[in-house]
């Protein structure tokens, strides 16, 4: 079937990746941020890359993004090398970033009309935005909206180009805790209905557990992928079961020590 | 309340007569003829206000302004007709400021016409020139390095400066006073658009490309619309400049217009002529600024209770 070879391409591979910064204050001398990061997605998968603040989760998705170039390794989606940013990688902050000059509705169409497309595709408009249910909210202004409602204008934008990977950089992060939760099932019910591959950065070690097939843990920085831990718990997941209590304790601890030893 | 208006018309109407007696009557009439249907006006206004509570709130809101600018007018009629406060032929009383406005309403309207003439096409030039060098300067580095010093530099100059070599230069006194408007305007348009342009949220910008924006939809969908906000900060600086601009410029070299007709005027020592065009002057130039608000507030509206001035 056509969707499967579509699927199969897809995949992220990331291979030995490292990155380094130039110190302000030290002129010629560079931090290492990213040291040798290697890992595989699998098409349709949703990966959480969690770790300490300052390992370096944004930067690596920046590189993937294509926004910024590594200083050794490589990017691959499917088979093409990533070599600068593009519509097949979209691409969700944590601030919506919404265009504050367009509405609801154009915001949606950015990608479109930025890819000359619009035309052809008016009408996915629509279904994005009964996707993410805010045809009420077409023609208002991104500031009457609510943070959890931006968000979803946010994915709707990133969405409506058909990303293979769909990267999310603590996309929640801001929004309180109910709104957050119910953003979760938001996404993941996009992810569901989609089967986009996503890349979802977080600290937040319940939502990782609860949103992913497989959780990567990041070392402290010089950021490197420390563990990786199959989540095969069943879905929709009970934040309070057993098995996933203890998922979070054991990341927990693991966290701890990554922490102290560096 | 709603009768401040016929009360204060009735007070600035009899501080007139008290003091018009020797005032030639023809210089009187038409003023004490607006004072009636000033008087009329409100007296009718009031009545009808009680069964028209959207023109009330109107009233409300408009009549405190309306009550003191008449009050005013009688204070101005009590200083220069009253007691000569200051001395005569300078500062004339508000009858005979009316009756030069209505005698020389031909000359004034057309000189009307001309400052608009004048001052739309130096704006729009200046306008356009400012939003092209502004985003160039803003958007490309390599034009910021050559260009930067040169705004900051050539802008400062006020364009009125300039007005020796522009005669010299431009085929006619009208094309120079264009261009010294377009001058004076195109600073602050470059100077604003430029950094507006330049301060896009980098956000915004990473956004758009992994959208897949390129780079015409990043300089005018992305970083123009960021720009705006700022580039009406421009456009007003520009405005008030053009304004000074065009009225130095009729005054020196351009035979027609606003600037032209109070240097005439005062030639002849006509000051009631004098402050007739200031009269103009003001109501040409406010109306404009509030035009420019209205374009503003109509193409910001997503700023939307975000605009603080």
């Amino acid at each position: 079937m056509v969707t499967t070879n579509v699927a199969a391409a897809s995949a992220l591979r990331v291979q030995e990746i490292r990155k380094s910064f130039a110190v302000p204050d030290a002129p010629g001398t560079r931090r290492l941020v990213l040291d040798g990061i290697s890992f595989c997605m699998d098409a349709g998968e949703l990966v959480s890359l969690i770790g300490p603040s300052g390992c370096g989760k944004s930067t690596l998705l920046r590189l993937i993004a294509g926004l910024d170039f590594p200083d050794a390794g490589e990017l691959l989606v499917g088979e093409e090398k990533i070599l600068g940013p593009s519509a097949e990688r979209g691409l969700v902050f944590q601030d919506p970033n919404l265009f504050p000059w367009l509405t609801v509705r154009r915001n949606i169409e950015a990608g479109l009309v930025a890819r000359g497309v619009l035309h052809e595709k008016r009408n996915e408009v629509d279904e994005f935005m009964r996707l993410v249910g805010l045809e009420a909210f077409a023609n208002s202004y991104p500031h009457h909206l609510s943070g959890g409602m931006s968000q979803r204008v946010a994915l709707a934008r990133a969405l409506i180009n058909h990303p293979k990977v769909l990267l999310l950089d603590e996309p929640l992060g801001a929004l309180d805790a109910f709104t957050r939760m119910r953003m979760q099932d938001e996404v993941l019910r996009l992810w569901q209905n989609r089967r986009t591959t996503m890349l979802l950065v977080t600290h937040d070690i319940d939502e990782a557990i609860y949103m992913s097939d497989c959780i990567f843990v990041m070392t402290q920085a010089p950021g490197r992928i420390d563990r990786t831990i199959e989540i095969d718990l069943q879905r929709p997941r009970d934040r309070t079961s057993e098995s996933f209590v203890r998922l979070r304790s054991q990341i927990l601890e693991h966290l701890h020590f990554a922490g102290k030893a560096a | 309340m709603q009768l401040a208006v016929p009360v204060a018309s009735l007070i600035t109407f009899g501080i007139h007569l008290l003091f018009s007696k020797k005032a030639p009557p023809l210089e009187t009439h038409s003023y004490m003829l607006l004072f009636w249907e000033i008087f009329g006006v409100s007296v009718v206004l009031a009545i009808v206000q009680s069964f028209w509570p959207a023109l009330r709130n109107w009233m409300r809101h408009m009549w405190p302004i309306f009550t003191a600018a008449i009050l005013l007018l009688g204070v101005w009629d009590v200083v220069t007709l009253g007691f000569h406060l200051v001395p005569l032929p300078y500062f004339p009383g508000p009858a005979a400021v009316l009756r030069s406005l209505i005698s020389d309403r031909a000359l004034l309207l057309d000189s009307t016409w001309h400052s608009l003439v004048l001052l739309l096409s130096g704006y729009t030039l200046g306008v356009i020139v400012g939003l092209i060098s502004g985003v160039c300067i803003g958007w490309s580095s390599s034009v910021r390095y050559w260009g930067m010093p040169l705004l900051k530099v050539v802008g400062p100059i006020p364009a009125t400066a300039w007005i020796p070599f522009s005669m010299v230069v431009a085929p006619s006194a009208i094309v120079s006073a264009a261009g010294l408007i377009a001058l004076a305007v195109w600073f602050p348009v470059t100077m604003l658009t430029a950094s507006g342009v330049s301060n896009t949220r980098a956000s915004y910008l990473d956004v758009a490309r992994t959208l897949g924006a390129g780079r015409a939809y990043l300089i005018f969908r992305v970083a123009i619309p960021a720009a705006v906000p700022n580039i009406f900060i421009g456009l007003f600086m520009g405005l008030g400049a053009s304004f000074l601009t065009l009225v130095v410029a009729e005054s020196v070299g351009v035979k027609s217009g606003l600037g032209w007709y109070v240097s005439w005027a005062q030639g002849w020592a006509e000051y009631g002529k004098v402050f007739a065009a200031l009269v103009i002057m003001a109501a040409f130039f406010s109306t404009i600024m509030t035009l420019l608000f209205k374009l503003r507030d109509r193409v910001l509206v997503w700023q939307k209770g975000m605009i603080k001035w």
